[in-house]
Parts: structure tokens; C-alpha cells; sequence
């Protein structure tokens, strides 16, 4: 008794999930663009202050496990298994390393009286404030993101080892990938406005 | 490969691991790309380039390992109008606080 499975349904299904999440982060950015254009120059104080090392090496992780998130699912359908379950552990690591960089990062900056409703940023200008009240909400709910999608990629490591994802059967996989990489693209524009702009 | 290929038209391409790889190269060239660009001074130049070079990243992730280049039209069409959606959004807005 073999039930066709519909593949291009599933992905349509998660894509139209994914698709409230890309206006869900375009309304933040939307909204880091206009204050942006109201307050150019404290926007660019507020990105020297953030530590381009550490925003530049969580780019390179959130990068790497996108490709081995990608890769397992072509092991899964070459049938290595093995192969798979070690690219998925490493990019759930890859998303605990990236977690606890910005742990380190809030920290720091949380050290130096910067977070909301802080002293520094109360008596402060008003542009500094809303670039650092952007920065908590928009690398906050991020992280909630990363968290979520290591979630979804530890349960689809269990599937895969215990064969419920397999050659045949791969869309819990597929669709944490593609929750995975809306993550990593959301990051690509993260990175350069609020590290990168000067 | 030792399993033999069942034809299934509903499927997408199963990404080579030497495809995968380049890609990822890509992508971290076009990072040390971005992070290099961002220590030289262009003024307001620094913006538009720095969102471009997101938005080539973006759309290698998105073509390869979301594998949207193989996808069918509903998943394709469906993604674009969301884009549109997007720049609608995004320049109404700007047409406000730009001309007020």
C-alpha cells in the first residue's frame, strides 16, 4: 500500500510559511531604513560600536552549516546516512557556536550600559537609541530563529536516525533546510546594516 | 551511484556535493568581499554596495541551496509576488518619509 506523497505540495506549504517571515523581517528592516535615513550619522556610530570580528565570524558559521544542511539532504538521497547525520550534528553546533557568540556580544554590550531602556541610551541621542533598540529586537528575534531552526534540524536528526527520513521520505529534512537557509539569508542583511554601514 | 534512478518528474535535482561546494565558496569570497569593501570609506556609496553584494548572497542561497532554481511555477511565481509585496512596501513608505 504505497501512497504517493506530494513533494512540491509540502515545499509549497513551507514556503508560504516562509514567505510571512521574509515581510515579518522586511517590516524590521523597512523600518531600520527609514530611521536610517532620519538619523544617518548616529546609525553609523552605533555599527562602529558592534564588533565587525564577531558579526563577520558568525557569517561564516551561519554560511558553513546553510551548506551542510544543504549537503546532508544530498547524502540522505544517495542514501549515506552517516554521512548525513554527521552534517546535521555539525550544523546544530554551528548554530549553538553562532548562539553563543551573540551571548558574548549582548554581554559586552550590555557591560557598557548599552541595552534598552539603559541610562546611557535614555540621556543619549535619540538616534544611537533606536539603532540599539532596532539592533536587540532585530538580532533578538534572529537568535529566537536560530533557536527554532536548530529545533527543527535536532528533531529531523532524530528521523534520520531512526529511519523515518530516508531516501524515499526526506521532506521533515528538506523543510528544516529550508527554514535553516531563510535564516542564514535573513543574516546576509542583518550583517551588513547594522556592522558593515559606516 | 549503486541505487538505480527511478524517474520521478515531480522531484527536484539532487544538488552534487561539487556543486554544493562551490557555492559556499561563493558565498564566503563575496563575505570577505563585503567585510573588505566595508573598511574603505565611499561615503553614502558604502550602502547600496554592501546591499547588493547581501543581495547576490542571498540569491545564491536562495537559487542553490533552497533550491528554488529547479522549482516549479507555483513555488516560483508565488515567491516573486512576495518580493513584489516586498518592494511595494518598501518604496510607498519611502515615497512618504522621502517627500514629507
Amino acid at each position: 500500500m504505497e501512497k504517493d506523497i506530494d513533494r512540491t505540495g509540502i515545499r509549497l506549504g513551507m514556503w508560504l510559511f516562509l514567505y510571512s517571515e521574509i515581510i515579518l523581517f522586511g517590516g524590521l528592516f523597512l523600518l531600520y531604513a527609514v530611521y536610517f535615513h532620519e538619523y544617518p550619522k548616529n546609525f553609523a556610530e552605533g555599527g562602529k560600536a558592534l564588533d565587525r570580528i564577531i558579526g563577520s565570524v558568525n557569517t561564516v558559521i551561519l554560511l558553513l552549516s546553510s551548506f551542510t544542511v544543504a549537503a546532508s539532504i544530498t547524502a540522505i538521497r544517495r542514501r549515506s546516512k552517516k554521512l548525513a547525520i554527521f552534517l546535521i550534528t555539525f550544523s546544530i553546533l554551528c548554530g549553538c557556536l553562532f548562539l553563543v557568540n551573540k551571548y558574548v556580544e549582548w554581554g559586552t554590550k550590555i557591560h557598557h550600559d548599552i541595552f534598552p531602556n539603559s541610562a546611557t541610551l535614555q540621556n543619549g541621542p535619540p538616534g544611537t537609541n533606536i539603532f540599539f533598540g532596532l539592533y536587540y529586537v532585530i538580532t533578538g528575534l534572529h537568535g529566537l530563529h536560530v533557536i527554532v531552526g536548530m529545533t527543527l534540524l535536532a528533531v529531523s536528526l532524530v528521523f534520520v536516525i531512526n529511519g523515518r527520513v530516508n531516501e524515499d521520505r526526506f521532506s521533515m529534512l528538506e523543510n528544516s533546510g529550508l527554514y535553516w537557509h531563510l535564516v542564514d539569508m535573513i543574516w546576509i542583511f542583518v550583517f551588513p546594516l547594522f556592522y558593515l554601514v559606516l | 551511484m549503486k541505487q538505480e534512478e527511478r524517474p520521478e518528474p515531480d522531484d527536484p535535482h539532487v544538488m552534487g556535493y561539487g556543486k554544493l561546494f562551490a557555492i559556499i565558496a561563493a558565498l564566503l569570497v563575496l563575505t570577505c568581499i563585503t567585510v573588505a569593501v566595508s573598511y574603505v570609506n565611499l561615503g553614502f556609496y558604502n550602502v547600496p554596495i554592501a546591499l547588493l553584494i547581501a543581495t547576490a548572497k542571498s540569491s545564491l542561497v536562495l537559487l542553490f541551496f533552497m533550491h528554488m532554481k529547479y522549482e516549479g511555477t507555483a513555488i516560483k511565481v508565488s515567491f516573486l509576488s512576495t518580493i513584489a509585496f516586498l518592494c511595494i512596501m518598501i518604496s510607498f513608505t519611502f515615497w512618504d518619509v522621502a517627500f514629507r
